[in-house]
């Protein structure tokens, strides 16, 4: 439990919002020529890094937009918020 | 030569005020190579272990354990065992385990605890009943125990929980697992180590693996805080800390970790004999020996490796709890907990070779590992020692993510994941 400063609506509790997974995981571009093993790749692996993690969060409970986190996941620290559709941060 | 634990030895051991009391397993430094070594020394870890040892006759074994061995999730678990899983592939892995449970104080020499108390898992609202009545079917035709309750059997069987209609949740019938149970975590973890150690598996703790070393496609062996240990084939059995551990290795694997969290209430005279677990309102209880209740919450539903679980979880779980049982709504909730759990897509554990020969996985149970653990050790034992799985863990094989032939337990087992 934390707080999370969303960057549409100013600082709400985790409470509101919906963890969204691994950022940055790109849709296939030409899902009809992908193996098997890039499916599953696409669909279902995961880094689950314990330490800095970029992700996608919701804000389920109030403006409903998506946007990214860097989230040092041993701690649970909040390091960086970014819009969708920004590069991650490289500190 | 292990003494053995018996009424005498008790005896024996009070006269000299239990001071003498032979050393339940060694703490030897590493040696430099073994036949298998097994990271992570939790139930599942030790298990298998002390199968690879007793079934399989590997000589050279060795279990790394980055803190002490139990001292994880296997200490910290609400202590659920049961087998009435929907699924053909399922029902097959977790009756193997509770098949094994029935024996395993008798072949581990160690009071395990087990308590065939009965599970019940209860409905509240029609879907659950369909699941629950679909679910009694299909596991008796894969041999398990089960029968399905109605609100009065329930309220007969669990006398406390509030069976009245014009609550916000209210008991339509629910199914019981009569041989499912509970048993002692903490006796599982050291009773496996005991009968481990015996056989000569040297247990190492404090010991945290940091690399692990491959040539081509081939491990070579761990790198470690204690030094660099040589060997073909290792079992990774790291719970929350798979991912962490299959990184090293330059795998990925289909795993979340989350914190689960758990709490125990005030001790108080035995008030519920059973386990009943809900789905639905995410609730779930036993009373342990020491008279705890031992109440389960969920998970957050963000990936952390914190321990620390959010406020919010717990208090879901205890509304849930105090409407069901309002006779609970003046106990004292002595401590709480969050432990890390990997999830996989399906719900499902892996046991699994990888890509890696001579690498394998023991992971993904997510929510529920402790009922496995004799079952898990004895079938990733197999695993490892024959290079394949077993017929009863072909199913939970890595691959399955590849071929989509997954074992989709999420909710199914109408419980708790």
């Amino acid at each position: 439990m934390f707080l999370i400063n969303c960057p549409y609506c100013g600082e709400r509790d985790q409470q509101e919002f919906k963890a969204g997974g691994e950022a940055h995981i790109e849709r296939p571009k030409q899902p009809t020529e992908l193996s098997d093993d890039e499916w599953a790749e696409y669909l279902f692996m995961r880094k689950n890094i314990k330490g800095v993690q970029f992700e996608r969060w919701n804000h389920a409970h109030g403006c409903r937009k998506w946007f990214n986190m860097a989230r040092d996941t041993s701690n649970d620290e909040i390091k960086a918020i970014y819009k969708i559709g920004e590069k991650p941060p490289t500190q | 030569m292990r003494n053995k634990y018996s009424i005498f030895s008790l005896f024996k051991n009070a006269l000299t005020y239990h001071e003498n009391w032979q050393r339940a397993w060694k703490d030897p430094p590493p040696k430099k190579e073994y036949d298998a070594v097994i990271v992570g020394g939790g139930g599942h870890g030790l298990a298998t272990a002390y199968y690879l040892a007793k079934k399989h006759n590997v000589q050279k074994i060795a279990v790394v354990e980055k803190g002490w061995i139990g001292g994880g999730n296997t200490g910290r678990n609400t202590t659920i065992i049961r087998s009435n899983y929907l699924w053909d592939a399922s029902a097959g892995l977790y009756d193997h385990a509770l098949k094994i449970w029935e024996g395993l104080s008798q072949e581990l020499n160690y009071n395990v605890m087990f308590s065939q108390r009965g599970v019940m898992n209860l409905a509240h609202n029609l879907q659950d009943v369909r699941d629950l009545k679909r679910r009694t079917h299909a596991n008796r035709l894969n041999g398990i125990d089960a029968v399905y309750l109605n609100t009065e059997e329930v309220k007969k069987f669990c006398p406390i929980i509030n069976t009245s209609q014009d609550i916000r949740y209210p008991v339509l019938g629910g199914t019981l697992q009569r041989r499912a149970g509970t048993a002692r975590h903490d006796a599982v973890a050291w009773g496996y180590a005991r009968g481990a150690d015996e056989m000569g598996v040297d247990i190492i703790q404090n010991c945290e693996v940091k690399g692990i070393k491959r040539s081509g496609d081939t491990v070579e062996g761990i790198e470690t805080t204690k030094g660099f240990i040589k060997t073909k084939k290792i079992g990774v059995v790291a719970a929350g800390h798979s991912s962490v551990v299959a990184n090293m290795a330059g795998l990925k694997l289909p795993l979340e970790s989350k914190p689960l969290q758990a709490l125990v209430s005030e001790p108080v005279k035995p008030i519920i004999d059973t386990v009943v677990m809900s789905n639905a309102v995410h609730a779930y209880v036993s009373q342990s020996d020491k008279g705890e209740l031992v109440i389960g919450a969920g998970t957050d539903d963000y990936i952390s490796y914190s321990q620390k679980g959010s406020h919010q979880i717990v208090e879901g779980t205890l509304n849930a709890i105090l409407e069901l049982y309002p006779i609970f709504s003046r106990m004292r909730m002595l401590r709480q907990w969050g432990g890390i759990v990997d999830i996989c897509p399906d719900a499902s554990p892996i046991l699994s070779k990888t890509s890696i020969k001579g690498l394998y996985f023991n992971c993904g149970w997510g929510t529920g590992g402790f009922k496995a653990t004799p079952g898990s050790g004895d079938l990733f034992a197999h695993t490892i020692a024959n290079d394949e799985p077993h017929k009863l863990n072909a199913a939970f094989n890595l691959n399955r993510f590849v071929s989509g032939d997954l074992v989709d337990e999420h909710g199914a087992a109408a419980v708790a994941h």
